[in-house]
């Protein structure tokens, strides 16, 4: 049994306390442990992913118990991609977070980066809902810390709310987690996907109350409308890096909404039928079109940003709505996408705020490194929006491609290219006010000027574009192994039976008799 | 019994809805200690409310199932953590503002004053 599959987790794990105790007072060597494993992270997460890229399902069960009984990790294609993507994405956080001096601004930045990596990747890796629900509370609670690193009380109160909302989305997950439990006797995914469908026709209130609690679960974490209220605050006033690692956060609930609605309650299961269909459509649409009025709306530059992050989620969320191949392929197209757009959208933002000294959207004289700067939110904005050429306008023509044939197609069609259009009047409006303008007002000759950036952050941030670049330019290739991904999804026959068929250790046929 | 353990996760809930309903820290802390209570009970309750037997196979016929107690175990240390955690944020951010509302000030977009 390979035990790579579980090094994404243990290595930040390992690392995190290693980094409190070992280098406690040393910022530089907490930089090159923190770096190195992150590095180390990309290697492993790619190995992982080159494993599963030709369809292999690996599974590593934990202290060699077997499946329903003991905790598996599952690698599969859309796994191994998630836990890639928030490797690669972590780095270049990481290094803005060195490069702009955030990580000095408080305590324990790189142990607690450390943790929340390990809860992610494990919610990504884990093939069992209480261990999700686990990795879960494990990123929750680093995020705590990370949110209201640095202080002030602003981030205090907003970290309050960020919370204590979050606390009550575990309650409603353990409650989730109960009543599925009464009602099949297991928490394995691969072992529930073959109990629901031996459901009684006429006994299933349990299952579909638990179906909606745990849809309900993941849209607060992917922030769903109404159930984003959370969001705004959070990432605006979490610092810029950490921000920037939450893009990631949103699509965790994503991926366990895709995970368990085509793995344990498929769209077409009986027992669920219509459940999920029938309101998160309408819901993503909601989201897609009150984030992107949000954009339009902020007087900020950071909740300009947090609101296109809702509007992106609800795009992510319309493709993952329609529970189709076609839909799932392009929502994964687009998560990569969104992911690497948002965190490059915060990170600039932290450059303005470092070079102006606020985030208002008022026009101030020209500072330091403004031109590189505006260059790149020009690029990252464009990305956002989904305009030509880059991988937004690539993602949104799958989606819209995916849903042409779905009853709701005018809808969605309609919401999704008029919420395009405001939200480019809304970052034209926040870049022109911000950058452009800056030309036709008179420095004031007593302001002290502001540093300009370091290049480092410049060449984090310039490497997230570079991203969004590469997955523009071999867009037909990540969308055709993204296709391959939810032809995987939607044939779970292969994951479960590696799942349950595994022998673990008592199972194992022994030659002598005891 | 069930009637007994139903109304305590009911009311348990209620409570705690209403005190996470109260917008000061104090009251929707309680609030959610209430729910964790709560949802602690109804876990024990998934794996069916039987008396007197052993969390074991020892004889097939009577036994109650153990997984049920092990998740609550986890729920109850993952609550507890949790709980410290915004008690020390409510705490800093009370002592911070001199203000325990939880929801944001109606002078929020005019407050540029600590951004860092």
């Amino acid at each position: 049994m390979s035990h790579w599959v579980i090094l994404p987790v243990v290595l930040p794990a390992i690392l995190a306390p290693f980094i409190v105790l070992a280098a406690r007072y040393h910022i530089g060597i907490q930089r090159v442990l923190s770096v190195t494993g992150v590095v180390a992270l990309i290697a492993i997460t790619s190995g992982l992913a080159w494993q599963a890229a030709d369809g292999t399902v690996t599974l590593y069960q934990l202290g060699d118990w077997a499946a329903p009984f003991g905790i598996v990790v599952v690698a599969d294609r859309l796994s191994t991609m998630m836990v890639l993507l928030t490797a690669v994405l972590s780095l270049f956080v990481l290094l803005y977070a060195i490069g702009s001096g955030w990580d000095e601004r408080g305590r324990h930045f790189h142990a607690l980066y450390q943790f929340q990596l390990m809860g992610i990747m494990g919610a990504f890796l884990t093939g069992d809902l209480f261990n999700l629900f686990v990795f879960f509370e494990v990123l929750l609670i680093a995020s705590y810390g990370l949110m209201i690193h640095a202080g002030g009380n602003a981030r205090l109160r907003a970290g309050v709310q960020y919370v204590l909302f979050n606390l009550l989305g575990s309650t409603l997950f353990l409650f989730a987690l109960g009543a599925i439990y009464a009602e099949t006797g297991t928490l394995n995914m691969a072992d529930l996907a073959q109990r629901v469908t031996l459901i009684d026709a006429d006994a299933t209130v349990g299952i579909r109350i638990a179906s909606v609690l745990l849809i309900l679960v993941f849209a607060i974490k992917a922030a769903v409308v109404p159930l984003h209220f959370w969001l705004p605050s959070s990432y605006a006033e979490a610092p810029a890096p950490v921000a920037a690692l939450f893009a990631i956060m949103t699509k965790v609930g994503a991926y366990a909404i895709i995970r368990v609605y085509t793995l344990v309650f498929p769209p077409d299961l009986t027992v669920t039928e219509g459940l999920h269909g029938l309101w998160l459509l309408p819901a993503a649409l909601i989201s897609l079109a009150i984030g992107m009025v949000g954009v339009l709306a902020a007087k900020k530059l950071d909740r300009l940003v947090a609101f296109a992050v809702i509007g992106s989620m609800g795009m992510v969320m319309v493709a993952i709505a329609l529970f189709s191949q076609l839909g799932i392929a392009a929502a994964l197209y687009y998560i990569l996408h969104s992911t690497l757009a948002a965190a490059a959208l915060f990170l600039i933002t932290d450059l303005v705020r470092a070079s102006r000294g606020h985030l208002e959207l008022t026009t101030t004289p020209p500072v330091a490194g403004a031109a590189l700067t505006a260059g790149l939110f020009f690029v990252a904005a464009i990305a956002m929006t989904g305009l030509p050429p880059l991988s937004g306008f690539v993602g949104k023509l799958l989606i819209l491609d995916a849903a042409f044939t779905t009853p709701l197609a005018v809808w969605t069609w309609a919401i999704i290219l008029s919420a395009s259009l405001v939200s480019v009047v809304g970052f034209a409006r926040a870049g022109s006010t911000v950058f452009w303008k800056a030309q036709s007002v008179e420095p004031d000759p007593e302001a002290e000027p502001h540093p300009a950036p370091s290049a480092l952050s410049y060449a984090a941030v310039g490497g997230l574009v570079a991203m969004l670049i590469l997955l523009t330019v071999f867009a037909g290739q990540v969308h055709r192994y993204t296709t391959t991904m939810a032809e995987q999804l939607f044939a779970p026959d292969d994951y479960i039976s590696t799942v349950l068929d595994t022998p673990g250790k008592l199972s194992k046929p022994t030659t002598e008799d005891h | 019994m069930e009637l007994l353990v139903a109304s305590a996760i009911g009311i348990l809930t209620a409570a705690g809805l209403y005190l996470v309903l109260r917008l000061r820290t104090f009251p929707v802390i309680m609030g959610v200690s209430l729910l964790t209570y709560a949802v602690n009970v109804f876990l024990f309750s998934s794996g069916r409310l039987k008396v007197g037997a052993p969390p074991i196979l020892s004889d097939a016929t009577n036994y109650t199932d153990p997984l049920p107690q092990a998740l609550v175990l986890t729920a109850i240390v993952i609550s507890f953590g949790m709980t410290a955690v915004v008690v020390m944020i409510a705490l800093g951010s009370y002592l911070g503002a001199n203000d325990d509302a939880v929801n944001d000030p109606k002078t929020d977009m005019e407050e540029p004053e600590d951004l860092i």
